[in-house]
């Protein structure tokens, strides 16, 4: 059902983006952007502009007039509101003859009040919100030539205005001008993605000169508005025809705050609802449990079940006794066509007699209970992070108690097993290893000497190196045990608390490699000495070169934006007056200043004409750049500075760098400044920019090296794709000394791998001019194509990174995050199944993998890679039977069969121990082999993926204790879990912290995002947000067990109660000539559960724990009763069925037969049955309640109290009020009686006591280990 | 389901994207106060044997003694009870639940002779009580105007729709609905029989059977309690099996009209088909002489309430009382059954204990 509402919202939407389109189509397919200034005198009426959505925000539901409409319209989608109404209508129908049926309105009405109360409220904080923001100031250029200050909901599209620093964005803006010298803006984008670095932005390339809004007349066409953070694309066109292409670049987005800059201008294109923060804003998604499910099953028997008894009342009915009754009361022929008339009612009679039966109050309940829920686990501390100062969110509030029925966990590496805290570790450079041992010792200083740490790093280079390329022959199962490297495992403990103790200190820390520095020293007193005596670089040794090429391309291949701590935010390189320097070359930046793009013409007539080199180069060896700041020279110290970058690696790579002396410390669009040892600074002039993306994996940066005027490549990108795009010379010396590199590079990118460090390589490639003005041309045509942009770009982007000269590679590592091993440890224990689906390299992700104990060094692995889907087939029955003959053996069912299956496998790659070892048949659950992990690559898990394999796939998959899924893309991701979730028909949990992570958070029962450090996409597409995957331990064991059991019994509970109420009416009906009246008021009928039972079960459904939360972390298996629904099982809610119709006859014939044949009158009689049901009731509540808080005696003697406090006063307000079910002075009577004391003492014991006796002998026949643990516990407590 | 608590995470949303309304520097760490991290101090009953069966023997100890107190004082209570239906042809009363209808005009009478073994002592209470007699009945347990019995002159001119079909007659009747329309109108007398023959009549009294607050509070005669009912319950007219219009149901003023108490003990519907109302009570005398002593007596009964159609019963029923009520050895039977059973159940489950629950020994430690 909720996925249906899900599927209306997204039906709505998609209907209101339709009317839009519609809307939109009359004018045209795109969006047209004038100046507002243009029409002013217009006043209006011909503003193009004019049918796009303005500024004001309204994120209210309703007005005035259409809250009650449409509010009730909202709630009556939700079934069981419709199914309540009716019922409550039909006591208006009068032949049902209902006693009071405004009465029967009454909880209906309540509820549906409540919820509207609540949403009004609501939609007031939302309409005060936005009237505040819609209130906000901000400058805007107005007809009298001047800006000024207008409100937010004032600005129109096409709109000019100004924005000063560290204001936020009113509407999504185009960047017209900026004060910055560079024509940048800087943006910080953390409330829309939650990254809080600063991201440039550009203006847009006509108006680098000074912008004047009165001389504006451009006109600009973009695309309609689209929620798609990430992209826009448009042109301006100008009066004079040119066009030039718009960029999300340009484009500065609502909510951004701007930093770093004076004073920027743009004119506005989307306004209002129509900008792409308001448009990415959606609202919590709705879920619906696997308990609600069951409920709903149970909900039907219920149906069911009032359906027999109305039946079989309709047959009773036609019993003489209540024709002649009639006759007698009668005797008037008018009675008689009555009745046969309400017969055809007597359904509807009875579900409006029973229905208490299916209570309102039932779903009431439940969402009090998951909001406290909530409220609760919100407030654990230990779910709360100090650094980040974050705990958990739950976004979706309905699906708590799913948390405790999780059957496989599918997660995420970086960032979520991961810290995503890059640290550089090694790196080799020209074919030699820098192993950077001082870090490894550094970091061993920071607890007690590990000697198994260091054991490690030094085994790390006797290891066996398997070639990677070799590794990728079709048809190979590698089942290999891992103990050779059950030494590295041993000491995960202590790594993950080296971890957690690194993870104070910052990447920056990094000893350099003493050999290594030694050689930057070298390489750069060689170059200034070169410099100083104008001789040619090319005179220094080769390895020298590479190693220089190789600190530069770390410092300057990367979008890495330099800042100061001190002077937060603040760029370090200056603003516009303060330099000469900025003004003399003002002009030619005029036109040469582009992030990723020169101007055409500029750049090319740059090219060829090959001006003033005697001036560049003296500006390029100027011991101060022309952008050098004296001010920031004299700062104290380079350590100030801090970079911030996208990406992790990014930070990690230049912090290196650093370390060896060669510091970024200034980047503008064309330069980059760069410090270098006895060089001093050098300014960079950056060409072209090729950014990141996943399909290339590298990034390239074109430069112009100040020393030897070359134009140069820097590329930096994941090994296999640089590996294969680096090309050694054929044939000369050259070529033979490249390949020798590429071979030991490659050989040390294995070790790497096999470490658990991330590895990029670094290339670069020296252009000729020629060459660059070709690529150029292409690549200038590629950026103003309109059509398909970005393939012509990818395309430009592959023709410029080929033939690269390989340079060295890095190893970065990825820190586990505090407490994963232990995490995943613990979550197995519970019975979960982990699953980790990355992006990484095979061999990346086996040792974090390792690292975090979700593979074991005694398990045995299977490995798939497979090249085409045949094989894949192949491969996936291999294991099949592999897996079959050790299950075979496992059990020892036939050793012969096990035998045989053995030797046919010996075939496969198969190292390990003994097939049949003890280690495997110990405990194992029939369809799960222990003992075997899976391991499967991006490319198999497609083939895997294809339908007629998936089955076979899933069979292998789920008898192995762990699967790891490399090189996944997102949608395989989602693929996945949604074939596990669909197919085994588990319920899954799928946790990641990045944008490759939301398909899969999606697709999964439960999605659990990290707020960590890649964004915020995760945490807005999952159900709950933590701040560390180490809380999901406590959230599922914990909070997910107490969730699940509490409202498991809750529902139980409350199926009990309402059957035991109806219960008594149902045997009234025997002695009420099956005429539907009822001994209890009507009054008592409705508030029963609305008021009298509902605080107690309320506060036991919220507070009651059965184990508590130290049991229950230290024993992860009780979290299997969830799993396997053991707090509500099908027989259970039969069994409280049979308890309830029990317990009823009880309160029922003890009244009857205590009162049989005397005077007392039907609510004279009725009272007292209430009376002793809520008592009933209550104690057993009092039975199911593990633990008594002040809150549940006070709950339940406030029920009491209430009662007897509603019902004296009722009873004595008004003797003729509320007919015909007239109570006046009962209960003051019944007080007086002591027979009513004599039966409130008795039946409640009499009710319960087969309860409390079974109870206690299940109790004692099977001790559960809780029981035991507690027990022993409090005992070695006592007795220590 | 939680449709409705989608704002609190749009507000949140919505906060970051407002930016300038947000107070970011306070600290969002949770309150460590034991009702948040649910760390309240906690009573973990567990049903050990410790617990349990003490329990099981002192319910068994109290219910049993309750139990048997009960029991006796049920059966010191005197009770005698007699059926005049007349199904019987050798009944008194046969004839005249024959032949009686709602409509015939002439009384029958009938006489029936009986006898007390016992005497009773203290104030007796007569009954009368109907079997087989649906008076909850769904349709007729609505069918009154509490209004009306009241003495709202409104309602007593226009009764409520829920009487009908006893609503009007050509005029409002008054009393209105089937509940008072089948009032109860056989009239019991009480002789006793000296051991010389004669026919002494027992006083019975009139008032005082029904409740202090439906007298007088809930029951009112139109236009206050001295006007002159004839005049006030004009325009009205009786109720369809009535022979006597509701001012004429006694002589006493004090129990005329809507306040007579025979009309208010019918209107308290009865709660089971088999009941019984309260009719007369017979005073005690004095200290000295018992209320009823032993000897005969004889009923006489003037039939006219029908119950042949519906082959109910119709009983007198003579009781004495006590400060539990009637005569009924149910409650104290049931003490004593569910006491037994808790003691039984206890030594039952002792008895397993002893035999089984020691390889379990951690689990008795007490919580």
């Amino acid at each position: 059902m909720a996925r249906e509402i899900g599927e209306a919202g997204d039906a709505k939407s998609s209907t209101i983006k339709k009317h839009k389109r519609k809307k939109t189509k009359k004018e045209s397919k795109t969006r047209i952007v004038h100046a507002n200034i243009l029409y002013d005198h217009a006043k209006g009426g011909d503003n193009p502009n004019r049918h796009y959505a303005n500024n004001k925000i309204k994120t209210t539901k309703y007005t005035l007039l259409s809250f009650i409409p449409k509010n009730l319209f909202e709630q009556f989608h939700r079934f069981a509101n419709v199914y309540f109404v009716f019922i409550a209508l039909l006591n208006f129908v009068p032949v049902v003859n209902a006693f009071q049926p405004e009465l029967a309105l009454a909880p209906v009405v309540f509820i549906l009040s409540v919820t509207a109360i609540k949403d009004l409220w609501e939609d007031y904080r939302r309409h005060r919100s936005d009237k505040e923001i819609n209130h906000l100031d901000c400058l805007v250029y107005s007809s009298e030539r001047c800006y000024v200050e207008q409100y937010w909901k004032e600005v129109r599209v096409g709109d000019f205005i100004r924005l000063r620093c560290n204001e936020i964005l009113p509407a999504d803006v185009l960047l017209l001008s900026s004060s910055d010298p560079d024509r940048l803006c800087h943006i910080e984008t953390a409330t829309l993605d939650g990254e809080t670095n600063l991201k440039q932005r550009q203006v847009v390339r006509s108006f680098i000169d000074l912008f004047d809004p009165l001389k504006y007349n451009s006109v600009i066409e973009c695309e309609k508005p689209n929620n798609d953070l990430n992209r826009f694309r448009g042109y301006i066109i100008h009066r004079n025809g040119r066009r030039d292409g718009l960029y999300k670049d340009n484009l500065l987005l609502r909510g951004c705050t701007i930093r770093n800059t004076e004073e920027a201008v743009g004119i506005v294109i989307y306004a209002g609802h129509e900008t792409k923060a308001m448009l990415n804003n959606n609202g919590p998604r709705y879920k619906r449990s696997k308990l609600e499910r069951q409920m709903n099953v149970d909900v039907f028997w219920c149906v069911i079940i009032l359906l027999v008894m109305c039946l079989l009342f309709a047959r009773l009915r036609n019993n003489k006794y209540w024709i002649h009754i009639t006759h007698h009361v009668t005797n008037m022929v008018t009675f008689f066509p009555f009745c046969h008339f309400y017969m055809g009612f007597i359904c509807p009679l009875f579900l409006l007699c029973s229905q208490v039966l299916i209570p309102i109050s039932l779903f009431v309940s439940i969402e009090i209970v998951k909001i406290c829920q909530v409220f609760f686990i919100h407030q654990d501390m230990e779910l709360y992070d100090e650094e980040t100062d974050s705990h958990l969110q739950c976004r979706a509030l309905n699906i708590t108690e799913d948390l405790g029925q999780m059957q496989y966990i599918f997660s995420d590496k970086t960032g979520t097993l991961t810290e995503n805290k890059m640290v550089f570790r090694r790196c080799t450079v020209a074919g030699v290893e820098y192993s950077h041992d001082a870090n490894a010792r550094r970091l061993a200083m920071y607890q007690e000497v590990d000697s198994e740490e260091e054991e490690c790093l030094s085994h790390g280079g006797t290891l066996p190196r398997r070639e990677s390329l070799c590794s990728q022959h079709s048809g190979k199962v590698v089942l290999r045990s891992q103990s050779t490297k059950s030494h590295r495992r041993t000491g995960s403990r202590a790594e993950a608390k080296r971890a957690s103790i690194l993870s104070k200190h910052t990447e920056k820390d990094i000893t350099p490699d003493p050999q290594l520095l030694d050689k930057v020293n070298d390489c750069g007193s060689q170059m200034e000495f070169m410099r100083f005596h104008s001789q040619l670089l090319n005179q220094i040794p080769p390895d020298l070169c590479d190693v220089f090429d190789f600190f530069i391309a770390l410092t300057i291949c990367n979008t890495v934006v330099v800042s100061s701590p001190n002077q937060p935010r603040q760029k370090v390189s200056i603003s516009s007056s303060s330099s000469l320097t900025t003004n003399r070359s003002s002009s030619q930046r005029a036109c040469s200043s582009m992030l990723s793009s020169p101007s055409a013409e500029s750049t090319l007539t740059k090219l060829n004409e090959e001006h003033f080199p005697g001036q560049g180069l003296q500006q390029a060896f100027s011991p101060v750049p022309p952008n050098y700041d004296q001010a920031k020279a004299s700062a104290p110290d380079k350590c100030e500075l801090r970079y911030e970058a996208e990406s992790p690696d990014e930070a990690a790579l230049v912090y290196a760098a650093r370390a060896y002396k060669c510091s970024l410390v200034g980047r503008l669009p064309d330069q980059v400044t760069v410090e270098l040892p006895h060089l001093g600074k050098l300014t960079f002039e950056l060409l072209h920019t090729l950014g990141f993306d996943s399909t290339r994996k590298r990034m390239s940066v074109v430069v112009r090296h100040p020393l030897t005027e070359q134009i140069t490549v820097y590329t930096k990108g994941a090994d296999s794709v640089i590996m294969d795009l680096v090309r050694p010379p054929s044939g000369n010396e050259l070529g033979k000394r490249q390949r020798k590199i590429l071979f030991k590079t490659q050989n040390y990118l294995n070790l790497y791998a096999a470490d658990g460090l991330r590895t990029l390589c670094i290339a670069k490639k020296v252009l000729s001019k020629e060459e660059y003005a070709g690529w150029l041309r292409c690549h200038l045509e590629a950026e103003t194509a309109i059509q398909g942009r970005e393939e012509l770009l990818f395309e430009s982007a592959l023709r410029l990174e080929t033939d690269l000269h390989l340079l060295g590679a890095t190893g970065i590592e990825d820190r586990l995050q505090d407490g994963v091993p232990e995490t995943i440890a613990a979550l197995r224990r519970a019975g979960l199944q982990i699953w980790v689906l990355t992006g990484d390299k095979q061999e990346t992700a086996i040792n974090i993998a390792y690292a975090c104990k979700l593979l074991d060094p005694e398990e045995e692995i299977i490995t798939l890679n497979a090249e085409s889907q045949e094989a894949c087939a192949v491969l996936l029955d291999e294991s099949l039977h592999y897996i079959q003959a050790k299950f075979l053996c496992g059990s020892s069912a036939d050793p012969h069969a096990a035998k045989a299956f053995q030797q046919d496998y010996t075939a496969l790659r198969f190292t390990g121990p003994p097939v049949c070892s003890p280690a495997f048949s110990g405990p194992s659950s029939p369809f799960l082999v222990h003992r075997l992990g899976l391991v499967i690559d991006g490319r198999t898990l497609a083939y895997a993926l294809d339908k007629s394999l998936e089955d076979k796939f899933l069979a292998v998959a789920r008898s192995c204790r762990s699967v790891l899924c490399c090189r996944s893309t997102p949608l395989q991701k989602s693929m996945v879990v949604k074939l596990v979730r669909n197919k085994l028909k588990v319920m899954t949990l799928a946790i990641g912290d990045g944008a490759n992570d939301v398909s899969m958070i999606q697709v999964a029962d439960v999605g659990v995002g990290i707020s960590g450090q890649e964004g915020m996409q995760a945490v807005m597409a999952s159900d709950f947000a933590l701040p560390r995957f180490q809380y999901l331990q406590k959230l599922l064991l914990v909070h997910g067990h107490w969730c699940y059991s509490r409202l498991a019994n809750m529902i139980l509970y409350f199926f009990y109660k309402n059957a035991m109420f109806v219960a008594l009416i149902f045997w009234y009906q025997f002695y009420c000539g099956f005429s539907g009246s009822a001994m209890i008021d009507q009054w008592y009928l409705i508030f029963f559960n609305l008021m009298f039972s509902a605080f107690p079960q309320l506060i036991t459904g919220t507070l009651d724990k059965d184990v508590s939360a130290e049991t229950l972390q230290e024993l992860p298996q009780l979290y299997m009763s969830g799993q396997n629904s053991e707090e509500y099982k099908p027989y259970m809610f039969w069994m409280n069925m049979i308890d309830a119709f029990y317990q009823s006859l009880i309160c029922f014939f003890i009244p009857y037969f205590a009162y049989a044949d005397s005077n007392v009158d039907l609510f004279t009689w009725g009272t007292p049955i209430t009376t002793l049901a809520l008592f009933t009731i209550l104690l057993h509540l009092g039975i199911e309640t593990k633990t008594w808080t002040w809150m549940n005696w006070t709950s339940i003697a406030f029920s009491i109290v209430l009662f007897f406090m509603v019902a004296l006063c009722y009873n004595a307000s008004c003797p003729t009020c509320y007919s015909p079910s007239n109570p006046y002075w009962t209960m003051e009577r019944l007080l007086g009686d002591p027979l009513f004391y004599l039966m409130c003492i008795i039946t409640p014991i009499a009710a319960l006591l087969p309860r409390y006796a079974l109870l206690h002998l299940t109790v004692l026949r099977t001790l559960t280990i809780v029981f035991m643990y507690e027990s022993v516990c409090k005992y070695s407590f006592w007795h220590p | 389901m939680a449709s409705g608590y989608n704002a609190k995470e749009e507000d949140g949303h919505r906060a970051g994207a407002a930016g300038p309304g947000e107070s970011a520097s306070r600290s969002r760490k949770p309150d460590n106060t034991a009702f948040k991290q649910q760390r309240l101090p906690a009573w973990q009953p567990i049903l050990t044997a410790g617990t349990v069966l003490p329990a099981f023997f002192i319910i068994g100890l109290i219910f049993i003694p309750i139990g048997i107190g009960l029991y006796v004082t049920s059966n010191n209570i005197r009770e005698f009870e007699i059926d005049y239906t007349g199904t019987d042809p050798s009944s008194p009363c046969y004839n005249c639940s024959q032949t009686y209808s709602w409509n015939s005009t002439t009384l029958c009478t009938c006489t029936l002779t009986f006898s007390l073994n016992q005497p009773f002592e203290g104030n007796v209470f007569m009954y009368y009580g109907l079997s087989n007699f649906y008076q909850n009945h769904r349709r007729y347990v609505k069918s009154r105007d509490d209004s009306q019995l009241n003495g709202d002159l409104s309602s007593l001119k226009s009764p409520s729709k829920e009487c009908e079909p006893y609503h009007t007659n050509e005029k409002p009747i008054a009393p209105c609905g089937a509940i008072a329309n089948s009032m109860f109108n056989d009239t019991l007398e009480l002789f006793y029989i000296d051991p010389n023959e004669t026919r002494t009549p027992i006083p019975l009294m009139k008032k005082g059977i029904a409740w202090w607050t439906d007298k007088h509070v809930k029951f009112r005669n139109p236009g206050g309690s001295n006007a002159n009912l004839t005049a006030v319950f004009q325009g009205t007219t009786k109720p369809v099996n009535w022979r006597k219009p509701v001012y004429e149901l006694d002589s006493d003023p004090e129990n005329n009209g809507f306040i007579n108490e025979d009309l208010i003990v019918w209107m308290r519907t009865a709660a089971l088909p088999t009941f019984r109302k309260l009719y007369r009570i017979i005073q005690k005398k004095n200290n000295m002489t018992p209320t009823l002593p032993r000897g005969n007596y004889t009923l006489e009964v003037t039939y006219n309430y029908p119950v042949h159609s519906f082959e109910g019963r119709k009983r007198m029923i003579l009781s004495t009382i006590s400060w539990m009520g009637g005569k009924n050895p149910f409650l104290g039977i049931a003490y004593m059954t569910v006491g037994s059973i808790c003691f039984v159940l206890g030594v039952v489950l002792l008895f397993i204990h002893h035999k089984y629950g020691n390889r379990n020994n951690s689990s008795d430690i007490p919580s």
